[in-house]
């Protein structure tokens, strides 16, 4: 018996989401006391595998085939399930990412197993198993049953710390050669359009916020401005997005991006459940609102009481001031 | 071109979202229901889709019997035909709904023939299981890509991009192909009034399915442990700056 880790790459760059993932399944498979490996997929993915050995992979399932050129998800999913299918496995998983849920889903369709997604915790059973998992992003947990003959789950992003083993694996390549059908070549990525050079809002260290009280588009100028000075990006709430403010790429929500920056400054943000789980994951919160209660206010870590017209441009001009 | 969109019918989250006492689901007493937000979206981008090009959007969805409201809602935007598979449970596990729309999908189908384009929202707003779109499209040999940020309509094939970070990978499929559509696609309308008045008089189809549980049961709902943090004022409007920077120095965030 044995448990895989699916660890994501794009064409070569190991995403650092499989890292949480690797910490995950290692420790299960300690539980489990069963032997475990890492799964990476397609063209490049040799690029990747030097990383792994830290976090204690043992056995580095690589798998190629021509089809095999860029992400797929049919073709991924595939591969994974055929993988499943050769080795004694009894447990899969992955980082809860978009990729990481879509693969998973993919091969549990083709597996007919069960797919528990966004899990925090798993706890293997002699029958069943059981798993707490997040719904609505993560204002609620869901405990559930899992009977399945290959469990296959995903861990909820950046609820586990990704921590390197105390022994360095071996991290051996076995070499995998999945049976594709031509057809699967069908939902291959075919291109690539390449918006933004630089930081983004899930790699900048700091994210500077707008909601609602922002009041307009040209209001986020200030906004921009700190985060010019901050070497960090401006995010926004849902609100901001529906009147048009800010385009939905820069939305931090359960339906935007998720965000988990060093500092993240939410500025006239009421603290709706659909920002906060996008924004929670942030090391540091510092809210700005004119209402004390405001929910931003009462999670967030740091706050400043005021109107952010005010207070973000006069944070802007202490820095300056500070550094000249 | 005959497009398909699935819906799920959610609570519309507020500030707090409670459990009811049996942990079995939401508690709505105070709360309204939306369509799932990708979904909204999805249901959005199949109208246009028709509007420029011609065909019909149908609306499926499974859920209580008043989910015939979201069905509405699609009506009065612009969906042409409404299907809901009632069921009298809170929510079905995932391959449980996955097997039966795709159940009342065969049915359509075999009916008025196959649907070029079957839209799902990336993810449901409240269970997120990430997985019933891509469950239906693998049993219907459709390809499906989730994600979906854009949506453009050749010939016989799909051009659709999905964001990831710092652009787009852009996938090419040929009809018919499922979609998971993510919110930001586009910007929905808002009923007009005579929309709102023709949806009240349409029809809504009901397809009945029987299908067996999946392996994944709920056990129980409930909040998590509320981080209790004390907020620390830093202070009240601009003359707070000061110590705002004080705080990015300790915090070691100023390049």
């Amino acid at each position: 018996m044995s448990l895989l880790v699916l660890c994501d790459h794009d064409r070569g760059t190991l995403a650092e989401a499989s890292l949480e993932a690797l910490t995950f399944g290692r420790d299960l498979a300690g539980r489990l006391d069963v032997s475990w490996g890492a799964v990476l997929i397609g063209s490049g993915a040799d690029q990747a595998v030097g990383h792994l050995a830290a976090y204690g992979v043992g056995t580095v399932h690589l798998a190629t085939h021509e089809l095999l050129t860029d992400y797929g998800p049919e073709a991924w999913g595939e591969t994974l399930a055929q993988l499943v299918l050769s080795t004694d496995t009894t447990a899969v998983t992955a980082c809860g990412t978009d990729r990481g849920n879509e693969v998973l889903a993919q091969a549990a369709a083709r597996l007919d197993e069960p797919f528990v997604a966004n899990c925090l915790e798993v706890r293997p059973g002699d029958g069943s198993w059981s798993a707490t998992r997040v719904q609505w992003g993560g204002s609620l947990l869901e405990d559930v049953t899992v009977d399945a003959g290959v469990h296959l789950f995903s861990v909820a992003h950046h609820a586990q710390d990704a921590t390197p083993d105390s022994a360095v694996g071996a991290g051996t390549v076995t070499p995998f050669s999945p049976d594709l059908d031509a057809s699967l070549a069908r939902s291959v990525v075919a291109d690539r359009v390449v918006r933004t050079h630089g930081i983004t809002l899930t790699t900048a260290p700091v994210v500077v916020g707008g909601g609602r009280g922002v009041g307009s588009a040209e209001g986020f100028g200030a906004l921009e401005e700190l985060a010019g000075v901050l070497g960090g990006v401006v995010g926004c709430s849902r609100a901001v997005t529906n009147n048009g403010w800010r385009p939905h790429s820069d939305q931090v929500g359960q339906t935007g991006t998720r965000i988990a920056p060093d500092l993240y400054i939410a500025n006239g943000i009421s603290g709706a459940i659909q920002h906060w789980v996008g924004a929670m994951a942030s090391k540091n919160i510092l809210a700005v609102n004119t209402d004390p209660e405001a929910n931003m206010v009462v999670k967030a870590g740091y706050a400043v009481i005021g109107d952010l017209h005010q207070v973000v441009p006069a944070i802007t001009e202490e820095i300056r001031r500070r550094r000249s | 071109m005959q497009i398909l969109v699935c819906v799920k019918r959610v609570p519309a989250p507020g500030a707090r979202i409670n459990v009811t006492e049996d942990g079995q689901g939401v508690d709505a007493a105070h709360l309204g229901f939306t369509t799932s937000p990708h979904e909204e979206c999805a249901v959005e981008e199949a109208v246009r889709i028709t509007e420029a090009r011609g065909g019909e959007v149908t609306v499926l969805t499974l859920g209580p019997p008043e989910a015939e409201e979201q069905l509405r809602y699609a009506a009065s935007v612009g969906a042409h035909r409404l299907v809901l598979i009632p069921i009298e449970d809170v929510d079905w596990d995932p391959q449980r709904t996955a097997a039966a729309l795709t159940e009342a999908i065969g049915g359509l189908e075999a009916a008025d023939g196959a649907f070029d384009l079957i839209l799902f929202g990336n993810e449901s707003a409240d269970a997120g299981g990430f997985q019933v779109g891509v469950r239906v499209a693998h049993v219907l040999d459709r390809p499906i890509v989730n994600g979906i940020k854009s949506i453009e309509v050749g010939e016989n094939t799909l051009s659709a991009r999905r964001e990831i970070d710092g652009g787009f990978e852009v996938y090419e499929l040929p009809m018919p192909a499922a979609l998971g559509v993510k919110e930001g696609i586009n910007l929905p309308r808002y009923p007009t009034m005579k929309g709102r008045l023709a949806s009240k008089k349409a029809e809504v189809g009901e397809v009945a399915v029987d299908t067996p549980d999946g392996g994944q049961t709920r056990l129980r709902l409930y909040r998590p442990e509320e981080q209790v943090s004390e907020t620390v004022i830093l202070g009240t409007g601009p003359d707070a700056a000061g110590a705002v920077v004080d705080l990015f120095e300790e915090l070691g965030v100023l390049p």
